[in-house]
């Protein structure tokens, strides 16, 4: 089998026009896989099904929805990191036209401290920080007041014009201070903050060749286009007490139950709708924007919109931890590691649970005799970092595949042939199997289309007028996850089915892919399924994070289809030429069920529902738990290959050709994972070359909050980005895949930096590659 | 005040500091036309005003009252997408949506600077009113719609295919 034939062709797989059997039990150790992995049932180029709400402008975002009497909100950010508010001046602003209420910890309603992401159940909040209960200020951009408007120009012109007088206390807000006080976290991720195979110190003082240098990186924001909204109305319902939320979010259910403790009600009072989230990136969780807003709504029983400002995402909304990691290599001549060192620090606070885990991508990659691997946090007065696309692996792997490279040349080795020499048979770490790795395949067949051959090896010998022009590889890679909570409910009907779930679009393309796939499983045509998600209400908890929501989602449509085909098959007589028949007989073709050793025996879903006098089938199911982790190591892999000029003149660096070549498993759909795949890398050039947020070391407050300041890559950054995969299936996931939303971005500031070095020799161990330090 | 929007006259009173998005979005509830930093950095309000591209979070309502403002619910026809519209949803040109009305109507506005013959910071020569429509011109020309999904191939191979013969021509 050819793995790498033209992508957007899927002829090498099984032709299933004889249907689709029921998925098997992946999850086990010795389970059968997901028939759909090898079906060519999926894998088709589909355009996006929401694609003409979104180029129309109907496609409505949490701030589009209305309600009558909603009045509009603005916040007030604190101008110190640490300290207490002395006094607040509000008489001026309540009398401001169009005033309806000014909110401050004078007079909010009390409010339950919010569970914490990672560390609670329930947990979808960026910290456990009171929101507005006390004049305590926790950090530099705290909202401190609300003020609640008729129009939006009078809740702004409000805000503008309240005077707040602090008491500042010292602070922490210098990472270089804050480092002297480092500490291990109590844990990374739910696993230990140190990992130690074999004595790594020792091996690499006694390595024959040798790398160890120091990598920082810097505190990143998100900047999904669409800022943070809420609009929201408490009403009564027979009753109940109602809170409605138009949010935007990736954990619809998460963020009920952390308000319902907040407010101290029941979930089931609280329906959240999310239909379409301007990209989340990690960010569009819960944040102290949704909470103050439906508090202030409680208070003047109005509804309310909130709509942070660009600045005020910065101010509300948790970035990227700055690192400064360490990694020491050692090698023999062969450039087989004998040691493998990474560790450092990464900024934090004691509020919220996220010590950045630059280690993820380390534990997986190089087998080497010793390795060890640590993470200290250093706390600082600061907004809570949070998650944002790879947290860990993104900037990880800029250190770990900046130092290969430098033990390559070292060895004068190809940085390739050196990656090659130490992939790993099994696991290095917990020596469990690999579920499937074809890393090795997908780099070599990379390095082919890209031209790697014609990498000079010395650096700085190959150049165009001013430019100099060199060439970069790195490895990336994703851990697959496929997180408890996931539960799907199928409504079919003679028309089609409908698929409820509580998962998320945010742009990966789910709506469409996730048709696909049902419509596969079910053997329908995509226009008779209807896919539902983006609602608290409806059936599971998803969460659009880790790159593991196809996976979740998957898991919970396998379930429930088992449930409603033996549902089916209970309904059937018997005269019916499915009598008898079981759920494992049986494969779904033609809109309804034949038996799978003869395909004679057939009955479509109409017929089989009206011979029940039956209008339509309900079933609901959980999702199997996530055995398959136990049993395997289970990661995405991939090599990305750039090729660079740097200016002499300028030290400007233009990113001249990019390729990304996948180890996902099956791809589902060659067309939006293109754009996830490109969307990942394009981030990964913005962390190469430019992003920063500027933290103000001696105020703690954040210089750029604007995207005039916090540069991303614009149209003219980005060069036409190649990809290609491996489209193996993973044998060991719903359908045969893993996830791809994260794996983009990894690998790419490394090679990027490499492929600055190996035009220049200049090697840069502190992102972004800006030109003044080429210069 | 008013406006010709979409075809339509329309009229509202406004407060004087609301800009044409804010009139657009809350007054007439055209929320296609997106909010992404309300600061003139990220595109996502292009419209069109009098044919020409700009940016609605860095215009006051009461600027423009009398002139005709085109915005993304004015491109297509009914369900009949207009030929950008089209194309974006072919190459996928977008992810998460937010940025595309914006995109669009930026396009939209390009093919009008190119037949004038508008150069930009990558026309090689700026005598000529005969720009050459190429990947170069499009993507700088684009360069003030940001994406952070990362859809920029997508939306140049959109921007090409759906304006390639009219601009050409």
């Amino acid at each position: 089998m050819n793995p790498f034939r033209d992508p957007m062709s899927s002829d090498r797989f099984d032709s299933e026009s004889s249907g689709v059997a029921l998925a098997g039990d992946y999850w086990r150790r010795d389970g059968k896989p997901d028939a759909l992995g090898t079906s060519d049932r999926v894998g088709q180029p589909l355009s996006r099904l929401d694609g003409a709400q979104k180029v129309t402008g109907r496609a409505r975002f949490a701030a589009e929805f209305s309600f009558d009497g909603m009045l509009y909100a603005a916040l007030v950010y604190s101008t110190i990191a640490n300290g207490r508010i002395a006094s607040i001046d509000r008489d001026a602003v309540e009398s401001m036209p169009g005033v309806a209420l000014v909110m401050t910890h004078d007079n909010a309603p009390r409010l339950n401290t919010a569970p914490v992401f990672l560390r609670s159940p329930n947990g979808a909040a960026g910290d456990d920080h009171p929101i507005m209960q006390s004049d305590r200020v926790h950090w530099n951009g705290q909202p401190v007041a609300l003020v609640l408007a008729e129009t939006q120009e009078q809740a702004d012109a409000a805000v503008e014009r309240l005077e707040i007088e602090y008491r500042a206390e010292p602070a922490v807000t210098d990472f270089e201070i804050a480092k002297g006080q480092a500490r291990a976290p109590d844990n990374v991720l739910g696993g230990p903050a140190e990992i130690a195979l074999g004595d790594a110190d020792s091996a690499f003082a006694a390595a024959p060749h040798r790398v160890d240098a120091t990598y920082t990186t810097p505190r990143h924001n998100h900047n999904a286009i669409e800022p943070h909204a809420v609009t929201l109305k408490w009403s009564r319902e027979a009753g109940t007490e109602i809170l409605r939320i138009h949010d935007a979010s990736q954990c619809v259910d998460l963020t009920a139950a952390s308000l319902a403790e907040v407010f101290d009600i029941d979930a089931a009072q609280i329906h959240i709708t999310s239909p379409f989230v301007g990209g989340g990136f990690g960010s569009k969780t819960l944040w102290q924007h949704q909470i103050l807003a439906a508090a202030a709504a409680r208070v003047v029983e109005r509804p309310v919109r909130l709509a942070l400002s660009r600045k005020g995402v910065y101010r509300v909304v948790g970035g990227r931890a700055c690192t400064e990691q360490r990694v020491a290599l050692g090698a023999d001549d062969s450039g087989k590691l004998s040691a493998l060192i990474h560790s450092g620090i990464a900024s934090m606070t004691c509020h919220n649970n996220l010590p950045e885990p630059f280690v993820q991508a380390t534990k997986c990659l190089y087998a080497a005799d010793a390795i060890r691997l640590s993470i200290e946090v250093a706390d600082m007065h600061m907004l809570a970092n949070t998650f944002m696309r790879a947290p860990g692996e993104s900037v990880g792997t800029f250190a770990l595949e900046s130092a290969l490279d430098e033990l390559a040349e070292r060895l004068g080795m190809d940085p390739l042939a050196l990656r090659e020499r130490n992939e790993p048979a099994q696991d290095p770490i917990s020596g469990l199997p690999f579920s499937s790795r074809h890393l090795l395949e997908a780099a070599r067949a990379g390095a082919e289309r890209f031209g790697w051959s014609g990498r000079a090896a010395t650096p700085g010998s190959r150049r165009e007028g001013e430019w100099q022009i060199g060439m970069g590889c790195a490895t990336a890679t994703y851990p697959y996850m496929r997180m408890p909570g996931a539960a799907a409910r199928i409504t079919l009907s003679a028309k089609g089915a409908t698929i409820d779930i509580a998962a998320h679009e945010m742009g990966m393309g789910t709506a469409t892919v996730q048709t696909q796939i049902a419509a596969a499983r079910l053997g329908l045509p995509v226009e008779q399924v209807t896919f539902r998600y983006g609602d608290n209400m409806l059936a599971g908890a998803v969460l659009a994070g880790g790159s593991q929501q196809t996976a979740a989602i998957g898991g919970a449509v396998i379930a429930a289809h088992r449930e409603l085909v033996t549902a089916l098959l209970a309904l059937v007589t018997s005269d019916s030429p499915l009598a008898g028949l079981s759920a494992d007989d049986v494969v779904c073709r033609d809109a309804g069920l034949a038996a799978a050793d003869d395909a004679s025996r057939f009955a479509d879903y109409a017929e089989i529902l009206s011979g029940a006098g039956r209008e339509s089938l309900s079933v609901e199911a959980a999702a199997a738990d996530s055995e398959e982790l136990a049993h395997w190591s289970m990661h995405s892999f991939g090599t990305i290959f750039c090729e660079v000029g740097v200016s002499e003149i300028s030290g400007e660096v233009r990113v001249r050709r990019l390729l990304g070549s996948f180890d996902c498993g099956r791809i589902l759909n060659p067309k939006t994972a293109t754009s996830q795949f490109r969307g990942g890398m394009i981030m990964g050039l913005g962390l190469a070359l430019m992003e920063e947020t500027w933290f103000d070391a001696r105020s703690g407050r954040i210089i750029n909050p604007s995207l005039a300041d916090y540069h991303v890559p614009v149209q003219m950054d980005v060069p036409e980005i190649e990809v290609m995969w491996t489209d193996i299936p993973d044998p060991h996931t719903p359908m045969g895949a893993r996830g791809i939303g994260e794996i983009g971005i990894t690998g790419v500031g490394a090679a990027v930096a490499n492929a600055v070095y190996n035009a220049s020799g200049k090697r840069i161990r502190d992102l972004p590659i800006t030109l003044d330090k080429l210069l | 005040m008013k406006w010709t929007i979409n075809g339509q006259v329309r009229e509202a009173e406004v407060d004087f500091r609301t800009s044409l998005l804010d009139l657009l979005r809350e007054r007439f509830q055209l929320s296609g036309t997106k909010k992404g930093c309300n600061q003139g950095a990220c595109g996502a309000c292009t419209v069109l005003l009098d044919g020409r591209r700009i940016n609605a979070c860095l215009t006051l309502a009461a600027q423009v009252q009398g002139r005709e403002i085109t915005t993304i619910e004015g491109l297509s026809d009914g369900e009949a997408l207009h030929p950008v519209q089209v194309a974006f949803v072919e190459h996928d040109g977008f992810q998460c949506g937010y940025c595309t009305p914006g995109q669009i109507c930026s396009a939209v506005g390009l093919a009008g600077e190119l037949e004038r013959g508008w150069p930009s910071a990558v026309t090689k020569d700026l005598k000529t009113t005969d720009v050459a429509f190429d990947r170069e011109e499009l993507r700088e020309r684009m360069s003030g719609n940001l994406c952070r999904c990362g859809a920029y191939n997508g939306i140049v191979d959109a921007v090409s295919e759906a304006l390639g013969e009219e601009v050409r021509r």
